[in-house]
């Protein structure tokens, strides 16, 4: 993709609009890609939205940081921002973009991500702490907080949690990876005293144990963090806990 | 927290465990009937009878039979609860849904009560 000249790309777009359409169909797009660079798939879909303006995508900081364009890029979902066209066509003749798969599509390319939020809101993601207030901060050792990396940098593309069995049959149900992650994120601060409530909040047979160990989640993680891992600690504090 | 009313302990944790514990007893008792079957040559009506007539072989396979029970039931209400629920279904998926696994719980009850017949019977 990295070839001098111009040349020319075939992109496959889910494409659903409820007011004019009855159902999704797909829609090919003809786009010249620029020589000698290596465009990212959110630079191609904004190529295709000076041709069809009509087409509907978030997008936002363009830099894997806000997580608005998670897009599901020929069958595996990313963020389109910082996925190179290198890394999804090789072998490929054709980039087929679709939604984020098992939430229901408000148009084109764009989710509604309600459930995926509520299942955030219901993991309390904030610090519950209920001694008083220091006269300046709570101080955590160097120790206490290496134990929150690979878990704060969650960006809630809802990359993972979209790409999970368990979440697309269960979503108002299971928590779900991303949900989990940022669950462990809190019960592991050392800053956080409610740490038996959380946890009696997430003891039934769906918030934590419908993850059956796929691992999806993590194999498409655009931050390359491991919910499977933060969920197989939350299940040990849970056993740890019990009697 | 998700309320639950068919599912075989209220506690997620409790079902998971207990899935795991039963299917560490479902593996020792196919290793222990299959150590049985190769190392008794010639096996007939008397061995059989005979080995089941040990209390401690009965104890093992009414454990096993209630960890088949167990087992079974807490795997059928995860795939009862993914595949036929709402979402797949519709509204009206419980219709569907509560049938089956009142089926299934019928057959693990009447396949354990057969298994206490069969042991201790005459």
């Amino acid at each position: 993709m990295t070839s001098s000249t111009e040349s020319s790309l075939v992109v496959s777009v889910y494409c659903y609009n409820p007011e004019a359409d009855k159902k999704p169909y797909m829609k090919d797009y003809s786009v010249a890609i620029p020589g000698g660079k290596d465009l990212m798939v959110l630079d191609v879909l904004n190529l295709i939205k000076e041709q069809d303006t009509g087409l509907a995508y978030r997008r936002s900081c363009r830099e894997g940081v806000c997580g608005s364009d998670g897009v599901n890029i020929n069958g595996t979902n990313g963020l389109a921002c910082v996925t190179a066209l290198s890394e999804v066509m090789t072998g490929k003749k054709k980039l087929v973009l679709r939604p984020l798969p098992g939430l229901p599509v408000i148009r084109d390319l764009v989710v509604d991500l309600s459930l995926f939020y509520k299942q955030y809101e219901k993991i309390k993601p904030f610090l519950i702490n209920e001694n008083p207030a220091p006269a300046t901060e709570r101080l955590q050792s160097p120790e206490e907080r290496e134990k929150l990396d690979g878990l704060y940098e969650c960006i809630l593309c809802a990359c993972c949690s979209t790409a999970c069995p368990s979440f697309w049959w269960n979503p108002d149900k299971f928590v779900g990876p991303s949900g989990l992650l940022q669950a462990y994120r809190f019960l592991a601060d050392s800053r956080d005293t409610a740490t038996e409530e959380r946890l009696s909040d997430l003891d039934d047979p769906f918030s934590v144990f419908r993850c059956r160990g796929i691992m999806n989640c993590v194999a498409v993680c655009p931050k390359g963090l491991n919910p499977t891992k933060a969920i197989g600690h939350i299940r040990q504090m849970l056993f740890s806990n019990a009697t | 927290m998700v309320k639950n009313i068919t599912n075989l302990s209220r506690s997620g944790l409790y079902d998971w465990m207990l899935q795991r514990v039963s299917a560490i007893i479902l593996a020792a008792y196919t290793v222990f009937i299959g150590g049985f079957l190769l190392t008794t040559p010639d096996l007939g009506y008397e061995q059989w009878s005979g080995l089941f007539e040990q209390t401690w072989v009965r104890i093992f396979t009414l454990l096993t039979l209630l960890s088949i029970a167990a087992h079974s039931w807490i795997g059928m209400w995860t795939i009862t609860t993914d595949y036929l629920n709402s979402r797949a279904l519709g509204g009206k998926s419980v219709l569907i849904r509560f049938p089956v696994q009142l089926i299934c719980f019928v057959a693990v009850f009447s396949y354990v009560v057969w298994g206490i017949q069969i042991l201790w019977g005459q």
